[in-house]
C-alpha cells in the first residue's frame, strides 16, 4: 500500500488543488487500480518477484497481485474472473491485492461486451493460477529435496504430505522465480470437489468502497491543473458547425476557452460528433458557457429523419420478402396448403442505455503521449480511436480503467474519451470531458427501432406447419461501414435464426433498413426484438389454439436434440463458439421453462381479478434462460408486478450471488423497456433529453421480487450479464395479456395503455 | 462570502453564487462520494444532507446554503460503517455503485422519518432514486433489515 501512494503522488494523480486552493484529499480517497507509472505501463504483478503471467505476480510477503483485465460497470467481472485464478492458484482471497489493467493486448480481449468474461477467461485464468502454483510446489519440493509428487497446495501454502512440512506462498515466491515457466500441458487442474472460491463466488473487491464513496468511478478522475470541458454536438448526425459565439461563452465565471472540434469522417465509427467545447475550472462552469455559444448549424442529410414515417417504412418492408437468413422445408408450399393461419406485427422503438454516470473522460497529452482516465468497457479501442485522432501511435495512449458507473454497452464506443484527448492536446492541459444527461440521451449510439412480421400455420391441434418470420432494423454494421441495411450472422444469430422450435417448415428473414442516428449495442441486442417478437407470437399461438402457454411452448420446443442451425442458417456465428463446445440443446431450453414454470406455481395458483401469469424463453449469449412474470392490472391500466420467477441454465457459474444480482437487475431493465423505454427523432433530433421524458423504472415500478433459480451445471461457463433482459419483456407482455385480454404487439406500454 | 458546514468542517465560498452544491463538493472540496447523475433532481444520485434531511445537491444553489450543515457519504459515519452501510454491505445491494451513495444518503433519512417503513412507505420515499443496474428488491430489503435494527 505505501508503495501504491508514493506512486500515485509521483504521478501527481489527485493531487488537485483548483481554484479556491481548498481541496483537502486524503489518501484514502485515492484509488488503488488508479495507480500509474509516470512512464511504464507495469503493473504490480510484473514487479513482483514471482510473475508467470501478466495477470499473477506474488510478492515475498505473500501477497498475490492479480490484474484485472475487464472492465468493472456492475457485473462483477472484476471480482469474479480473477477469482478463478485465486482458486487454481489456492490463493487466499483476503491476500489477494487487485489492480485494474491498463488497455494492453498482452492480456488478450478487453471488450467487456457479449457476457463473455467469464467464458472467454476461465481457462486462461485456470492456466495462469495453475502455472504459479506447480512453480510454488517445485521450489517447496527442491527447498525440502523431496519430489515434487509428494507436495501440494493448500490454502495459501505448499505442503509436504509425509512430513507435514509448510511453506507459505511468499517464502517460496523468490525461488520459484528462478525456475522455468512450465508448459500447459504439465499443468494440473484443481478437482471441483478441491474448488474454493468457483461456485460459491464473492462479493465485489469493491463492495465496502462503494458503500463509503471512496470508490473511484471515471467520474472522480482528478489532475492536478485539470480543466473541465463539455461539448455541444450537432443535434443531428453528421451535422457541422456553420457559425458560433466565441465570446459569450467567456461571460460565465470559470469559463476559459472554446474550442471547435471537426465533424467525422463517415462511417463515424467511434469518432467524435464534432461540435463546439467549452473549457471551464469546473464541471457547472462549462454547462452553463455552453448556453451562450449560439451555434448555427448545418444539419445535413439526417434532418429529415422522423421516426413517425420511419416506421411506416419499417413495417412496409417487413411486410414484404426479405433476404432469407434460415429456412428449414418450404413455408410457401406448407401455407399454400392451408391450416389455421395468423399473422402477427410486432414493432419495438429505438432505446437510449442511460447509465447511471454519463460518459465521461480525463486526458493529459504530453510530448506525443496521452494519458486517459475512461469510464470505458474497451480500454484497447479507446487506444484505436485515440490514436486515430491525434495521429499518434496506439503505444504511446496509456488507458486506465476506473469503475464505470454503468455500462450497459454505450461505453464500448470511446467518442467521449477521444474528445478528451484532442482537448489536452489543444489546451496543453489535462482535460476532463463530462457529458450532460442531455448529451447522453440525445448523442447515443441507440438500440435500433425494429419491425417483425410473423405468420403461421396451425394443425388441427394448433401445431405449427409452417412458421415465417421477417425482421426489419437499421443495423449496428452501419456504424463501421456506410450503406450497411442488412443485419448480419451476428445480428440474426441473436434470437432470429436460432429459433429452437419443432417445426417442418420454418423461415427467417430480414429486410433493408437504413440508419439515421448512430446504432449501437444495447445490453442483449438484437436478441430484444427478436425475442419479443417470437415468445409473445408463442403466447398468441396457444392462445389462438386454447392451449396452456406453457404446455404448448414445451410442444414447440419438442424433444429434446440438438438443433443443428448452422446446417439451415449458414451465416449464424453461435456467440463465436463451436456449435461442438456451446451446442443448441432443446433439452437445456424445455428444463429451464419447467423450472420457472413449476417454481412460479403456473397452473396451480388461482389468480384474481386482473393478475395472471405469462413466460417466455430463450437461450443469448450461450445461456438458457425462462422468465415467469406475475401482473396485476387494475382498471385504469396500471400494472404492478408483484413476482418474477426466473430459470437460469448458464453451465458453470463461477459467482452465484453476482448472477442473480443480474438477472434481478435484468427484470428492472426489462421493465424499463417495456413500460416507458422510447427514443424517437423529429426532423434528426431526438425529442428526449432526461429521466423526465426517457423515465426508467423506479422502485415502486419494478418487480416487487424476481426469484432467480440457477440450475446446477458442469456445462462450459456461458454469460449472465444479458441473457436475463431478452425473455423479460414478452413474459410481462404474455402476463397482461393472461390478466386482461389486451395483447402487446408494441412497446412501450406508457404509450398502449394495458387495461382491457 | 458564503458560510456553511460540510461534513463537521467550518467552509466559506466565494465564488459564483448560483453554483449548484454538488459541484462545490466534487470540484471544488473533491468530496467525489456524491454522484452526478442528471442535474435536474430526477435522479437522486447526488443526494446528501442538509441538517440530516436528504437533498439534491444538484439543483441546490450555494446562495441557499449560507449556514446550512451538510453531509456527504465521506461523513455519515463517524465511527466505522453507518447500521443502513452495514445491510447495504451484507444484503450485497451494489451493482455498478454509481447510485447507491445517494440511495445510502436517502434511505437514511428516511428511516429518520419513518424507523419502521412500510413497502409503501419505502417506495414513497425512495422512489426519487433511481437504479439503472436494478438492484431496487435489496435496497428494500437492506431498508427492512436496516430498520429491523432501529427496534
Amino acid at each position: 500500500m505505501s508503495d501504491n501512494i508514493l506512486n500515485v503522488s509521483r504521478r501527481g494523480f489527485l493531487q488537485g488543488v483548483v481554484s479556491t486552493g481548498a481541496l483537502i484529499l486524503s489518501v484514502r480517497l485515492v484509488p488503488e487500480f488508479l495507480w500509474a507509472e509516470e512512464t511504464s505501463p507495469a503493473t504490480y504483478a510484473d514487479r513482483a518477484i514471482l510473475h508467470p503471467s501478466a495477470f499473477v505476480g506474488i510478492d515475498t510477503d505473500g501477497t498475490v497481485h492479480l490484474v484485472a483485465h475487464r472492465s468493472e460497470m456492475g457485473t462483477s467481472s472484476r471480482t469474479s474472473v480473477p477469482l478463478i485464478l485465486a482458486d487454481e492458484l489456492d490463493a487466499d482471497w483476503k491476500r489477494v491485492k487487485l489492480e485494474q489493467a491498463i488497455g494492453d493486448p498482452r492480456y488478450g480481449d478487453q471488450d467487456t461486451d457479449g457476457s463473455h468474461s467469464v467464458r472467454s477467461f476461465y481457462q486462461p485464468m485456470r492456466e495462469a493460477g495453475a502455472t504459479a502454483r506447480l512453480m510454488l510446489t517445485q521450489a517447496a519440493a527442491q527447498k525440502w529435496g523431496v519430489p515434487v509428487s509428494e507436495c501440494h497446495s493448500d490454502l495459501h501454502v505448499i505442503v509436504h504430505a509425509p512430513s507435514k512440512r509448510k511453506a507459505g506462498y511468499g517464502e517460496l515466491a523468490a525461488a520459484a522465480a528462478k525456475l522455468p515457466v512450465p508448459k500447459t500441458e504439465e499443468l494440473q487442474f484443481k478437482p471441483k470437489s478441491a474448488w474454493r472460491y468457483i461456485g460459491k463466488g464473492a462479493t465485489s473487491y469493491d463492495l465496502t468502497d462503494i458503500c463509503t464513496g471512496k470508490a473511484g468511478y471515471g467520474m472522480d478522475a482528478h489532475l492536478q491543473g485539470m480543466l473541465y470541458a463539455s461539448v455541444e454536438h450537432p443535434p443531428v448526425l453528421g451535422g457541422k458547425v456553420k457559425s458560433y459565439d466565441e465570446k459569450a461563452p467567456l461571460q460565465v465565471k470559470g469559463v476559459k476557452q472554446t474550442i471547435a472540434i471537426k465533424p467525422f469522417t463517415p462511417p463515424h465509427q467511434f469518432q467524435p460528433l464534432g461540435g463546439v467545447a467549452v473549457i471551464a475550472d469546473n464541471t457547472w462552469a462549462a454547462f452553463q458557457g455552453r448556453k451562450k455559444l449560439n451555434v448555427a448549424w448545418d444539419n445535413g442529410a439526417n434532418a429529415s429523419y422522423n421516426s413517425d414515417s420511419y416506421r411506416k417504412e419499417l413495417q412496409a418492408t417487413a411486410r414484404k420478402p426479405g433476404k432469407v437468413a434460415r429456412n428449414i422445408g418450404d413455408v410457401d408450399a406448407a401455407f399454400a396448403q392451408g391450416g389455421r393461419i395468423v399473422e402477427a406485427d410486432y414493432y419495438l422503438p429505438m432505446l437510449a442505455h442511460a447509465p447511471m454516470e454519463p460518459p465521461v473522460a480525463l486526458a493529459d497529452f504530453r510530448d506525443g503521449k496521452v494519458t486517459i482516465w475512461a469510464s470505458t468497457q474497451n480500454p484497447q479501442a479507446v487506444q484505436e480511436t485515440v490514436a486515430g485522432e491525434l495521429g499518434i501511435p496506439k503505444e504511446n495512449v496509456i488507458c486506465h480503467v476506473p469503475l464505470l458507473g454503468g455500462g450497459f454497452g454505450r461505453k464500448s464506443k470511446p467518442d467521449y474519451a477521444a474528445e478528451a484527448a484532442i482537448l489536452s492536446k489543444a489546451t496543453g492541459r489535462p482535460v476532463k470531458v463530462v457529458w450532460s444527461r442531455e448529451d447522453d440521451i440525445k448523442f447515443g449510439y441507440y438500440h435500433a427501432v425494429s419491425a417483425m412480421y410473423m405468420k403461421a400455420a396451425l394443425d388441427a391441434k394448433g401445431k405449427p406447419t409452417a412458421w415465417l418470420q421477417r425482421s426489419v432494423f437499421p443495423p449496428i454494421g452501419s456504424t463501421f461501414a456506410l450503406n450497411t441495411t442488412y443485419g448480419d450472422g451476428g445480428d440474426l444469430g441473436q434470437g432470429w435464426t436460432d429459433l429452437p422450435f419443432d417445426i417442418p417448415n420454418h423461415r427467417a428473414e430480414n429486410g433493408p433498413a437504413e440508419n439515421h442516428v448512430r446504432i449501437g449495442w444495447f445490453r442483449s441486442v438484437a436478441n430484444i426484438y427478436h425475442t419479443f417478437a417470437t415468445q409473445t407470437f408463442a403466447d398468441e399461438l396457444a392462445h389462438t389454439s386454447g392451449r396452456d402457454s406453457v404446455e404448448y411452448l414445451l410442444d414447440l420446443i419438442g424433444p429434446a436434440r440438438i438443433v443443428d442451425v448452422k446446417a439451415s442458417a449458414p451465416d449464424y456465428d453461435n456467440y463465436g463458439e463451436s456449435p461442438s463446445v456451446y451446442p443448441l440443446d432443446t433439452a437445456r431450453v424445455r428444463r429451464v421453462v419447467e423450472i420457472a414454470a413449476e417454481k412460479s406455481g403456473w397452473g396451480k395458483r388461482k389468480m384474481g381479478k386482473g393478475a395472471g401469469m405469462g413466460i417466455a424463453v430463450h437461450r443469448s449469449f450461450l445461456t438458457y434462460v425462462a422468465t415467469v412474470a406475475e401482473v396485476e392490472v387494475n382498471d385504469q391500466g396500471d400494472v404492478k408486478i408483484p413476482a418474477v420467477f426466473t430459470a437460469v441454465d448458464a453451465g458453470l457459474v463461477v459467482n452465484p450471488e453476482a448472477t442473480r444480482s443480474q438477472f434481478e437487475g435484468a427484470a428492472v431493465f426489462g421493465t424499463s423497456i417495456v413500460r416507458t423505454g422510447e427514443i424517437t427523432a423529429k426532423d434528426g433530433v431526438i425529442e428526449q433529453s432526461n429521466f423526465d421524458n426517457y423515465p426508467v423504472a423506479r422502485i415502486n415500478e419494478a418487480p416487487y421480487k424476481t426469484n432467480v433459480y440457477i440450475v446446477d451445471s458442469d456445462a462450459p461457463p456461458a454469460g449472465v450479464g444479458e441473457p436475463g433482459v431478452p425473455p423479460f419483456a414478452p413474459a410481462l407482455c404474455n402476463a397482461i395479456f393472461a390478466a386482461t385480454g389486451k395483447r402487446i404487439r408494441e412497446l412501450p406500454l406508457a404509450k398502449a395503455n394495458a387495461s382491457s | 462570502m458564503i458560510p456553511l458546514k460540510v461534513n463537521g468542517e467550518e467552509r466559506s465560498f466565494d465564488g459564483d453564487p448560483d453554483l449548484p452544491l454538488l459541484w462545490y463538493l466534487r470540484d471544488v472540496l473533491g468530496l467525489t462520494g456524491t454522484k452526478f447523475g442528471c442535474g435536474m433532481a430526477l435522479c437522486g444520485a447526488c443526494t446528501v444532507h442538509r441538517d440530516g434531511k436528504a437533498i439534491r445537491s444538484c439543483v441546490t444553489s450555494m446562495n441557499k446554503l449560507s449556514g446550512a450543515e451538510i453531509t456527504t457519504i465521506e461523513a455519515v459515519s463517524k465511527n466505522g460503517l453507518h447500521p443502513v452501510q452495514q445491510k447495504w454491505i451484507e444484503y450485497n445491494v451494489p451493482q455498478c455503485g454509481y447510485c447507491q451513495s445517494g440511495q445510502i444518503m436517502q434511505a437514511i433519512s428516511l428511516l429518520k422519518e419513518k424507523p419502521k417503513p412500510s413497502d409503501e412507505e419505502i417506495d414513497g420515499g425512495m422512489a426519487g432514486n433511481i437504479c439503472r443496474c436494478g438492484t431496487y428488491q435489496r435496497i428494500r430489503a437492506a431498508i427492512k433489515a436496516a430498520a429491523g435494527e432501529n427496534a
